[in-house]
């Protein structure tokens, strides 16, 4: 899995509750979540994220309810990659379940800025901040876990009969 | 390597003889729930399998409680795509306005769950019937929907902190304030991907409703699952509500514990979590002055009986401060009916507050109570995020059902013991 996107920067504990409110979960329409995406921490956001960007931020990424409308929301606003220092749990196994690429890795996510360039590479583990050259190596997902993304997320395992 | 009760009941329900932490196991499921926010979208999802049926049509279990009764077109057609779904799959537990109540406190009440169960719900809070010796944690809509699917779902195994409670709680004091005092203490991630294990003596003098309370908001530390000993209290409360046999799980003598924590229970004061985490918590003697709009006392944290008649205690006979909404939202039919009986709605609405049927309403900004531009509530709820209750500048401030009465009567936060 290779990205390259534009950095939107976020800091600790962002919660489900701002990626998406709650006001607009009575509706399951992923274009009509993602036009909300972030607007309690950021109004910005839904107008100015491009297809491909990447989004990071710091510690307990994605914390509070167990809304897969969060990751669901990110992933159709365009943003390719989340990187953040840890993610909270129950969104980690949401992102991998529905198939939007999230990667832990402290250092990256503290001095990658706004607005940088970052080119991912996380069959290999690397990420590359091509605004300031600096690289990064994150861990690899293990191989259960790989074995979901591969298929396509657990619904398409479960389908391919990969999780029985 | 001894087990954590958490990971033995983890390896019996993965047909392993042990486990370790860190290890991904596939484990059978006693128990798959949703809402009607979540349900949804793993309808959708349960759909794209094709298949025909649910794994058990007794396990799988529906909950219409957070924009129900349907706050608005919208939320009536989520909660038909539930309705429709479970008629046509047969599901047993299906609970629509009129039976419903808030998920977390129906299903121990409807004897749903036992010791020694594990359970997955599409509701992050779904980590409460850990206060009845059970694992159950909160996921996605599609774990839900697999889960509904096959009965299985995948766990990375936790490791634990254990918390070793002794002594007693002072009056006016609950499970609220020990498990906000918890997470000021090691944070809104200090247990993340991790399991909270209460053991103890103290353990004995909490009641069902401060253990299902203080579970209920392991998932505000970011744990995987928090978990008590079961004793003679839990098997009696079982016992009176379910007809499932428990099956009891203690730590070995050698597990492993990341950290342990000693807490003393008559040492703990009124806890208030100030705007916008759970973390900041601040003791009842160093609030200041802070003027409240609205009290909330309900949700899956604390509508409880207790919660409820605690509340009722402190408003006896005493008014709501002008220019102050409160809302008491009993959390089940049942505790609705109690607190009719036994005179505790006349109680309420003769202090000037309202009484609303079950609902997750107001905790999640859903209906039932919104802020509007930086007001304040003092909530019994379990989250003060940034727009959790409303507005994204008013402010939410958690505390007990004591202290959110006592606030309701002055209109600002305050100390039970002051208006009693």
């Amino acid at each position: 899995m290779k990205f390259e996107g534009t950095v939107i920067k976020y800091g600790d504990n962002v919660d489900t509750d701002v990626i998406i409110p709650a006001r607009y979960l009575n509706t399951i329409d992923v274009k009509e979540l993602a036009s909300h995406c972030m607007e309690d921490i950021d109004t910005t956001f839904t107008s100015r994220v491009k297809e491909g960007d990447i989004m990071a931020a710091g510690e307990n990424f994605g914390c509070g309810s167990s809304r897969e409308h969060a990751p669901i929301a990110i992933k159709a606003s365009g943003i390719s990659l989340v990187i953040a220092k840890s993610f909270a749990r129950i969104f980690y196994r949401n992102a991998i379940n529905i198939g939007l690429a999230i990667v832990e890795c402290p250092e990256a996510a503290e001095a990658i800025e706004e607005g940088h360039i970052v080119e991912a590479d996380l069959d290999n583990g690397v990420l590359l901040d091509k605004t300031t050259g600096v690289s990064y190596k994150t861990a690899p997902f293990p191989e259960f876990i790989q074995n979901i993304i591969e298929n396509g997320g657990l619904i398409e395992s479960i389908r391919k009969g990969a999780v029985k | 390597m001894g087990m954590t009760m958490t990971q033995k009941i983890l390896a019996a329900h993965a047909g392993l003889e042990s486990v370790e932490a860190g290890e991904l196991i596939l484990v059978e499921l006693d128990r798959v729930l949703g809402n009607d926010i979540t349900s949804p979208v793993a309808i959708r999802e349960f759909e794209k399998l094709g298949m025909d049926r649910v794994y058990d049509k007794d396990k799988v279990t529906m909950v219409m409680d957070h924009f129900a009764p349907n706050k608005d077109i919208k939320a009536a057609t989520q909660c038909k795509m539930c309705r429709d779904f479970c008629a046509e799959k047969e599901v047993t537990h299906f609970y629509d306005v009129g039976q419903m109540g808030i998920e977390h406190a129906l299903l121990p009440e409807k004897g749903l769950v036992v010791s020694g169960d594990v359970v997955i719900g599409a509701d992050s809070h779904t980590c409460t019937y850990g206060a009845l010796g059970a694992f159950s944690t909160g996921v996605g809509s599609t774990d839900m929907a697999c889960g509904m699917a096959i009965g299985k779902a995948w766990f990375k195994v936790p490791s634990a902190i254990k918390f070793e409670l002794k002594g007693k709680l002072n009056p006016y004091i609950s499970g609220k304030d020990v498990i906000l005092h918890i997470i000021g203490m090691i944070g809104v991630d200090g247990a993340l991907y991790r399991s909270m294990e209460f053991t103890g003596e103290g353990v004995a003098s909490l009641s069902i409703s401060d253990r299902l309370t203080m579970t209920n908001m392991a998932i505000e530390a970011g744990a995987k699952n928090g978990i008590f000993e079961v004793d003679e209290q839990t098997l009696a409360y079982i016992a009176e509500h379910s007809d499932r046999t428990p099956v009891v799980y203690k730590a070995d003598e050698d597990a492993v514990y990341d950290e342990t924590y000693v807490i003393d229970l008559s040492e703990i004061k009124s806890t208030v979590a100030f705007p916008h985490l759970p973390e900041n918590t601040r003791t009842i003697g160093n609030v200041g002055d802070v003027k409240i709009d609205q009290v909330v006392i309900g949700s899956c944290t604390n509508g409880f009986y207790r919660d409820i008649e605690e509340a009722a205690s402190i408003l006896k006979g005493r008014k709501v401060a002008k220019n102050v909404r409160a809302i008491i939202i009993p959390a089940t039919q049942d505790i609705y009916l109690k607190a009719m009986e036994n005179g505790l709605l006349r109680i309420f609405i003769e202090a000037g507050c309202i009484v609303s049927t079950p609902t997750c309403g107001p905790c999640l900004g859903g209906h039932m109570g919104i802020l509007a531009a930086g007001e304040r509530a003092v909530s019994t709820t379990n989250r003060n995020f940034v727009g959790r209750m409303g507005h994204p500048t008013s402010e939410v401030y958690l505390a007990s059902p004591a202290v959110a009465a006592a606030s309701a009567i002055t209109g600002r936060i305050t100390d039970p013991k002051e208006v009693m």
